[in-house]
């Protein structure tokens, strides 16, 4: 479990206040200069060394993504770009930070603009955190008017302008280059890679994108050193991690703790437990609705980190905990997952577009029992046919839940479907161009 | 990608407010010269408040002019994304999350008093009251569930009662305030153990 004096988000709840002093008294903006001072390689290294892994669902080294940036600035600018899009279903960790911890991360949004030689950095909000982006209009003022930002920002000798973009409430602009897309002014339909967006990425320039989450932690690991970063946790999983857990338990919260908790630990600790005890729990999405879901018996055992949830074939995505108890209709959950993604997809790859639409109608009719046993085949066909043939991984984030749900309740999905296909061969069919493949006497 | 439809009955004309000029000057100096095109998201939404929280096609046009982008560029943005509405809707605009964490919560309960309260379908006029409500995706407030977005506002920790009480304040004209409802701070753990969940919705 976390001590209370490793949490890097003290302000989590709002029991301090938001304003820049409250947060000064609170250590943020604390020898700001002199990290930067040490310059860019120390900066990279130090994030190197406490071996965090990007917050925003795919778990990059940020060090490492730093260090693609080109090293001199050429003809073009470099950007820095927060990606605060948050909408994948079962996390709302970015808007307590944006909310309660603005300056931890403009402060980072400081750094890691040094660190990746950008004069800019620009945060894309998701449109409906409206009151959240106002807030943090608020905080950015206050840290101009402190000389924190702005011209020889912190007189650190960097200039350095942080900039809001209002999305408008589409999921896939959460997708690095879709959200590029969305603030030179176009759809939101993401690019092909490479060319990565670390060398050509906003306006065609080198732009490096980060959640928010990432770089709020910046500023801490950089003030206390990655070894003690790296030194909570476990290995390749180091660090901090805000946790949302939802569903189905006695006091849903947002709460901090070391990666690599237990899962049963964090959900009985902090959220009060499941909703009519552990043994009612049917199953967990552990990392926002596109991880798929594990069942009562990983539960037990599983520990919240990278690569512990990969071994079971699940992921640790934003660590957005939804707690499915056994009150609920599995099926139903994951059908309304489904439908989220069929309306979500931004509609480029015909795969994405078509499939995800498919998988809602099939699992709509197992839900209503309404499906036959060829259609749980047709469903699983579905979900390889999306992975790995989209430009995004939008696909395998709307395919990889139902195929969660094909491994862990094939029984439950068997037992509502039925043998019969719902439309019988009608005997006299009317004249059809290849009637005669319908007929046996002539095939 | 969502259906949207533009709405019959558009106007001729649309022109910023002189106050939404000077903000539009100030948006872009966001972005760089040659790049304003950046700022049609942002304009799009000036046009919205300024119009009761619709677009019309006349808007769109002279956003067009306005960022010297070809319409059609604007049309396209103003359709892929969800908030911008290209109907009129109510003064207050209720947004119902309805994605599995609020589901698994009661949010359809929340859906039915919509029906109920507001008008039987969604996104129409009320009768009584200047109200129209949808079922919207994710709002990213999943530890809140269930939850509704009115205009800006977030109405968390809700359930059947607080719900009612939220829709015939917003019939009257009189909005509750936004927050939580089970009066817990923000997103911390409450004290207080519930009796397996009677406490929500």
């Amino acid at each position: 479990m976390l001590k209370k004096e490793d949490k890097i988000f003290k302000n989590l709840y709002n029991e301090f206040g938001w304003e820049i002093e409250n947060s000064i008294k609170r250590d943020d903006w604390k020898d700001t200069k002199n990290i930067i001072s040490k310059g860019r390689d120390w900066i990279i290294s130090e994030i190197k060394a406490s071996e965090l892994r990007g917050r925003g669902g795919a778990g990059f080294s940020t060090g490492l993504k730093w260090s693609f940036a080109p090293k001199e600035v050429g003809s073009r600018p470099h950007y820095l770009v927060i990606n605060a899009d948050e909408s994948e279903p079962g996390t709302c960790k970015d808007r307590d930070i944006l909310r309660f911890e603005p300056q931890k991360l403009i402060e980072g949004c400081l750094i890691a603009g040094f660190a990746v030689n950008a004069h800019v950095c620009y945060i894309y909000i998701r449109g409906e955190y409206f009151n959240e982006g106002k807030r943090l209009q608020v905080a950015i003022d206050q840290a101009y008017e402190k000389g924190f930002l702005g011209k020889n920002a912190c007189s650190s000798g960097w200039d350095f302008d942080i900039h809001i973009h209002y999305g408008a409430g589409a999921y896939i602009c959460g997708e690095e280059t879709a959200l590029l897309e969305s603030i030179e002014g176009n759809k939101g339909q993401p690019r092909l890679k490479p060319p990565f967006p670390a060398l050509v990425g906003l306006y065609g320039c080198p732009t490096i994108v980060n959640n928010v989450e990432t770089i709020a932690v910046v500023p801490t690991i950089l003030r206390r050193g990655g070894k003690w970063f790296a030194s909570i946790g476990k290995p390749k999983n180091t660090g901090t991690k805000i946790f949302c857990i939802s569903g189905n338990v006695n006091s849903p919260c947002n709460v901090e703790e070391e990666m690599g908790i237990p899962l049963k630990e964090l959900i009985e600790k902090h959220a009060g437990g499941v909703i009519g005890g552990w043994d009612n729990l049917q199953a967990v999405i552990p990392g926002g609705s596109s991880m798929p879901l594990l069942s009562k018996k990983i539960c037990d055992t599983i520990t919240m980190d990278f690569d512990a949830l990969i071994e079971n074939k699940s992921g640790l995505g934003t660590a957005g905990v939804v707690v499915i108890n056994k009150d609920q209709d599995i099926i139903s959950c994951m059908a309304r997952i489904a439908r989220f993604y069929k309306h979500e997809s931004c509609g480029q790859c015909t795969p994405c577009r078509e499939g995800a639409g498919w998988m809602w109608r099939i699992l709509d009719r197992i839900e209503k029992r309404k499906a036959t046993f060829s259609d749980i085949e047709l469903l699983s066909d579905v979900t390889k046919q999306i992975e790995g043939h989209t430009i995004c991984a939008f696909g395998e984030g709307s395919a990889w839940p139902i195929q969660g749900l094909l491994r862990h309740f094939r029984k439950e999905i068997e037992s509502r479907c039925r043998e019969e296909p719902l439309i019988r061969k009608k005997t006299n069919n009317p004249y059809l161009v290849d009637q005669h493949l319908l007929e046996k006497k002539n095939a | 990608m969502s259906l949207k439809k533009v709405h019959d009955d558009q106007p001729k004309d649309f022109k910023f407010s002189s106050d939404n000029l000077k903000k539009a000057e100030e948006i872009l100096k966001k972005y760089p010269e040659k790049n304003k095109k950046s700022a049609v998201m942002p304009f799009l939404y000036l046009a919205q408040r300024q119009n009761n929280n619709w677009i019309p096609l006349a808007a769109m046009k002279y956003i067009a002019n306005f960022l010297s982008m070809p319409y059609i560029s604007v049309y396209e943005v103003a359709t892929f994304y969800t908030m911008y509405n290209l109907a009129p809707v109510g003064k207050h605009f209720i947004q119902v999350c309805t994605t599995t964490p609020c589901l698994i919560r009661g949010a359809d309960k929340i859906v039915k008093l919509c029906k109920e309260k507001i008008s039987p379908k969604e996104n129409e006029l009320s009768k009584a009251g200047d109200c129209s409500w949808m079922e919207v995706e994710c709002l990213g407030a999943c530890v809140s569930a269930p939850m509704i977005q009115i205009n800006d506002d977030y109405y968390e920790d809700l359930d059947e009662k607080s719900a009612k009480d939220i829709l015939d304040s917003l019939i009257k004209d009189k909005p509750l305030k936004p927050g939580s409802y089970r009066g817990r701070a923000n997103t911390s753990p409450e004290k207080k153990q519930t009796v397996n969940g009677e406490n929500h919705a």
